[in-house]
């Protein structure tokens, strides 16, 4: 069930969303994490493929099963897409903010979801947030 | 691999003195586990040894190379288990070049004598083999223990019919308060319970994460339908979550467990005495 | 696209979600839920998550928005069954349900709402 690398699932539906969130709980399982730690990462996955799907236009997620310096397990996810960008990072990155529509609670809840966040973005060029969990 | 004519020899030594080498080699561990194991036990556990020794080392049979690693893999976990030192497990393996070498000089034969360097420094390096297996097996122990500690210090109690206690005792840190989160909301499924208790009167202090952590649990199992009471506030633990700025809120709090599992009593409409079920 | 079915029970309108839900068919059901609270005069909804694996923002802000939009029609609404994991990646997401009530099961929801529980076996009716 694990995605290889290069092999990037399309988010250009909703349908794809609900696609996402099921590679990413068959990879999170795979590599052992606990309900909850699965919980988290599917919903984050969940809120990043909306985030791609809507305000990026559609693009693609990437699930990988990854290992970390210290060889515990965990999944990677990187979503891309080529839509307008964030013109304001750090504000996209502050609580409580959301760009409308009642889309999404922001980035900075699906933050706290994930060991690690990181976020690429050029406006008119696109958006690539790359988020990892390892099992506990 | 030593080749097997590098060592003709003391094969043949190995061989024909069987059983005056490996009752010297159980001799000589035997004193040094004064009593832990008994003579039999070790005849067993070295005599599989001196076997695959024969074959590995001096026979150059690298099927057996393999077995040899595995038993002595084993043989150093289990020492580890029973709270064996990693230098008397070591000394198990090191004592069989003190059996060897004693019969080698009583021989006179050269030739053995010869040999028995090459053959020291194999069997220093399957002396080796069961220190690095004695270090993994200790960690092993001791992440199981931290792990049965973690599980044994946060018990969810069932106080009363729908009414569950977490009496947490000792220092909060974030990893532990985790667990303490996931069970008792487990437990208030398993259970059908509608409320939960979490006293911390025998916790000495609480930090800003620590105070997050109860102050989620509280909103999780607000969201899954039930409620949570903190108890045993000390004063010295208001003061600090009142510093720390953490909104409590309207989250139910008192400063005693009694008060709070009247206060439970009192929410879920029983009345001791007349418990339902009982 | 699924949708999710809406059963009737006196009066309370029950949905239980058994599909891994897309957001076409969360708006379908917010849609869904609003006539039929109109048709049947419903007083109160349960919506019984104890299949769902994930609730998600958009998920979550469907609870809220149809918990004040039955309020306005004069319905209550409870979420019954959450489990734990739900429950606590949600707190970490920063989604309090505000304005939603919940409950541990359907039972207790029902019980909740003051509605007249099926009578089923021993120990469907017990307590209080």
């Amino acid at each position: 069930m694990t995605t290889p690398p290069g092999d990037a699932l399309p988010i250009a539906s909703n349908e794809d969303v609900v696609q996402v969130r099921q590679s990413v709980r068959a990879v999170a399982a795979a590599v052992g994490m606990s309900l909850v730690d699965q919980t988290k990462i599917v919903t984050a996955a969940s809120e990043l493929a909306r985030n791609t799907f809507v305000h990026g236009g559609g693009g693609s997620a990437q699930v990988e099963r990854v290992v970390n310096a210290r060889g515990r397990p965990g999944v990677r996810l990187v979503f891309t897409d080529k839509g307008p960008g964030i013109p304001d990072v750090a504000q996209a990155l502050t609580e409580g903010w959301t760009s409308g529509g009642g889309l999404g609670l922001g980035l900075p809840g699906t933050r706290r979801l994930v060991d690690e966040f990181e976020l690429e973005t050029a406006v008119g060029e696109g958006t690539t947030v790359t988020v990892a969990k390892w099992a506990r | 691999m030593t080749g097997a004519s590098d060592s003709a020899h003391l094969s043949t030594l190995l061989e024909s003195e069987r059983e005056t080498l490996l009752g010297r080699w159980v001799e000589i561990v035997a004193a040094t586990m004064r009593g832990r194991l008994t003579a039999d036990e070790l005849r067993v556990e070295l005599g599989e040894l001196y076997a695959l020794i024969e074959r590995a080392v001096l026979g150059g049979d690298d099927e057996a190379a393999g077995e040899l690693r595995a038993a002595l893999g084993e043989i150093s976990r289990s020492r580890a288990r029973q709270g064996f030192t990693p230098t008397e497990t070591a000394t198990s393996v090191f004592a069989l070049k003190q059996a060897v070498l004693e019969r080698v000089e009583a021989s006179a034969d050269t030739a053995a004598y010869a040999e028995f360097a090459a053959f020291s420094s194999r069997v220093d390096e399957l002396g080796l083999v069961t220190f690095e297996t004695y270090a993994a097996a200790r960690e092993q122990v001791i992440a199981d223990q931290m792990e049965q500690l973690l599980e044994l210090s946060t018990p969810v109690v069932k106080l009363w019919d729908g009414i569950l206690g977490v009496p947490l005792v000792g220092t909060l840190d974030s990893a532990r308060t985790q667990v303490v989160m996931e069970s008792l909301l487990e437990r208030l499924v398993e259970t059908g319970s509608q409320i939960a208790i979490l006293d911390i009167t025998g916790v000495p202090a609480v930090d800003t994460e620590v105070a997050q952590h109860l102050l989620k649990t509280v909103m999780a199992a607000r969201l899954m339908g039930t409620e949570c009471v903190i108890s045993g506030i000390r004063p010295q633990i208001a003061q600090t979550i009142v510093a720390l700025g953490v909104e409590f809120g309207e989250i139910a709090t008192k400063a005693t467990l009694a008060d709070a599992l009247a206060y439970a009593l009192d929410k879920t409409g029983a009345h001791p005495g007349e418990r339902t079920g009982a | 696209m699924d949708r999710v079915p809406i059963l009737k029970i006196g009066e309370v309108l029950l949905v239980s979600i058994q599909v891994d839900l897309q957001d076409q068919t969360v708006l379908a059901l917010q849609e869904d839920l609003a006539e039929r609270i109109v048709a049947t005069g419903a007083r109160g909804v349960i919506i019984d998550i104890t299949a769902v694996d994930i609730v998600d923002s958009f998920i979550g802000r469907m609870f809220a928005t149809i918990a004040s939009m039955s309020r306005l029609m004069d319905a209550e609404t409870v979420v019954v069954g959450m489990r734990p994991a739900v429950a606590i990646t949600l707190v970490e997401l920063g989604l309090s349900l505000g304005g939603v009530r919940t409950a541990l099961d359907l039972e207790k929801g029902m019980r909740l709402l003051g509605a007249p529980l099926p009578a089923a076996g021993p120990g469907a009716l017990d307590g209080r």
